[in-house]
């Protein structure tokens, strides 16, 4: 294992106590919403910040401890930052060539380092150009060349792509793809964009409000999401219930026929678009149906998406067609029906 | 544009523009050459330019880390120390002259020690002007770079940080760069602020022709006996504070505006 953390940071109300391990090649991402501490644990890592307790190791050297703290610039890092930061008075290849030169190397080796850089980035020449005259997608290539040009044993990724707009996104998330996938060291990339995430990761780490809930491949957690956050996310309804037999009693009361034989405390992953709406209760009885209401209706790309209240919470995605035939308004009951082997089971 | 701002505006522009009319008005342009050819006023202008330099030089070497300490570190009771920098500001000059002497003087707590050590006395002097002219100007230069740093983004010296620079090599590399701007718009002021220095100057250097009578020393003085001298002299004053200000602002302040 190249980096072992574990961060521990007490400010105000934010109570961080997160434990990472990323292996050499690796890249480790953190997803979580807004303030739920993912920036504070890279500026740790970073030494940008210094933490209350926990340890920091990259390569089995102490980078920090209760008793040492290893300044961020004698730390051998790479970081990018979600709007780039590159110096607004230096030209591109000076950008990238910041680095080398205070750790020592000659201006003509460091200015030949950088320009290899921004050739590989697909930057080739535009090293005279000030950041300012960079696109947003350009700009944070030249962060990236910046930040790997070292070589540094961790590389720190910061919102990367949030501060570009969808199409740039796209093409800046492939290249940053290929290029973690030749990275020797470790990665850690914080994002609060679930496809971020799923795109870029080896293994995912989920953070809210300061604490781990959630670990593994990004398979698993989009397949078995554990918290209502990463279920959102991953576009899932996540139901908590006992399972005895092929029954699950919700904790908020119901109960939901499954496929196979449970038992202790699960959770039911709902796919919206297994939902079934219907305005009469559906013949053939289907085992899980319920009766509920129409809570809020919004176009989402080709299919409108039910959020429906009642016994069972649910969400619904149904095509537009269906949707205005259904002739729904918010407020409408509605009966609500999904096939028990459409829905995933695990234990929580 | 409502009347009960635009009528104060309008009077104030007149009230800070007309006196600067009237000394156009009165100026003798005819006898303009002689005047200036007059011995004395070379003299004066040039110990003016080089002293407030000079001071403007001593501010920058000690009033930019100055700033950099109030605006960026977290030292304990760094609001007491910026309170204790702005007295100058509000100090009436002439009481500032007063307290260099009672500190700097033959007799005073630091220039007793420094006379006895050296034999050098450090009042009446042309470094004196400076230490003078510094005191009251150096305020505002710390008070504008400490402005440019703090709206100066702080992140940059992070990535910096990341970079492998020490707080050194980043406040050089990163921080001054990016408030060049903004330390030459506080050097102007500084420089300014120098150029017209009286109260001070007077109290604590003396008037001197030569060594310490400066510009707004000598306009003062001509003016109680040859008032035609003491326009051109005011004249002289007012076409240098003119020509730097536009001679700055066109090749330092306007840079960070077209980046």
């Amino acid at each position: 294992m190249s980096l072992v953390a574990h961060v521990v940071v007490r400010r105000g109300t934010l109570a961080l106590d997160v434990e990472l391990a990323v292996a050499d090649g690796e890249v480790l991402t953190v997803l979580g919403p807004n303030g739920a501490g993912k920036s504070t644990v890279l500026r740790v890592l970073a030494g940008l910040l210094r933490p209350d307790g926990g340890r920091v190791e990259v390569d089995d050297e102490v980078w920090n401890s209760p008793d040492a703290h290893l300044p961020a610039h004698e730390r051998s890092l790479g970081m990018v930052f979600q709007d780039h930061l590159l110096f607004p008075h230096l030209s591109v290849t000076e950008n990238v060539a910041f680095g080398p030169r205070t750790r020592g190397t000659s201006r003509p080796a460091a200015r030949a380092a950088a320009e290899d850089w921004l050739a590989r980035v697909g930057l080739a020449g535009l090293g005279d150009r000030r950041p300012g005259q960079l696109s947003g997608g350009q700009a944070q290539r030249a962060a990236l060349a910046r930040a790997l040009v070292g070589r540094p044993q961790l590389l720190l990724l910061d919102e990367p792509l949030s501060a570009l707009d969808a199409r740039t996104r796209l093409t800046v998330r492939a290249e940053l793809h290929r290029h973690l996938g030749d990275y020797p060291g470790s990665a850690v990339l914080v994002t609060h964009d679930p496809v971020d995430a799923m795109a870029l990761a080896d293994r995912v780490v989920v953070i809210e409000e300061g604490r781990v809930v959630q670990a593994g491949t990004p398979a698993e957690v989009a397949r078995r999401p554990r918290t209502d956050y990463v279920a959102r996310l991953v576009g899932l309804v996540l139901l908590a219930g006992q399972g005895a037999g092929t029954q699950v009693a919700l904790d908020g009361g119901g109960t939901v026929a499954v496929a196979e034989d449970v038992g202790g405390p699960v959770f039911v992953a709902v796919r919206p678009e297994s939902v079934a709406l219907y305005l009469q209760r559906p013949v053939g009885s289907p085992r899980n149906v319920w009766p509920l209401r129409l809570a809020a209706a919004t176009p989402h790309g080709s299919v409108v998406r039910c959020d429906l209240a009642g016994e069972v919470p649910l969400t619904a995605d149904v095509t537009a067609t269906s949707f205005a035939e259904l002739g729904l308004a918010p407020g409408a009951e509605v009966w609500a029906s999904v096939k028990a082997s459409e829905l995933t089971v695990y234990p929580r | 544009m409502p009347a009960p701002l635009l009528v104060p505006a309008l009077l104030g522009v007149a009230f800070l523009v007309l006196p600067l009319l009237g000394l156009l008005v009165r100026a003798p342009w005819s006898d303009l050459g002689p005047q200036l050819a007059r011995p004395g006023v070379g003299e004066a202008l040039r110990l003016s330019l080089v002293s407030a330099t000079l001071a403007t030089v001593v501010s920058l070497l000690l009033g930019v880390p100055l700033a950099w300490v109030l605006a960026r570190s977290q030292l304990r009771g760094r609001s007491v120390l910026r309170a204790l920098v702005t007295v100058p500001l509000v100090l009436p000059p002439v009481v500032g002259g007063v307290a260099l002497f009672l500190v700097l003087g033959r007799q005073g707590i630091i220039g007793r020690w420094l006379f006895e050590a050296t034999g050098l006395s450090l009042p009446f002097t042309t470094a004196a002007v400076v230490v003078a002219e510094t005191f009251v100007a150096m305020p505002f230069l710390v008070i504008s770079v400490e402005g440019a740093l703090r709206a100066a983004d702080a992140r940059f010296e992070d990535a910096a940080a990341t970079l492998g620079a020490d707080r050194w090599t980043t406040f050089r590399r990163v921080t001054l760069p990016l408030v060049a701007p903004g330390i030459a718009a506080g050097a102007v002021l500084c420089w300014a602020r120098a150029l017209g220095e009286f109260g001070a100057t007077i109290t604590f250097a003396g008037n001197f022709p030569g060594t310490t009578q400066t510009m707004p020393l000598a306009v003062y003085l001509t003016l109680q006996r040859d008032p035609e001298a003491a326009i051109v002299l005011s004249l002289v004053l007012l076409g240098v504070s003119l020509a730097t200000l536009l001679l700055l602002r066109d090749r330092w302040l306007g840079r960070g505006a077209v980046t």
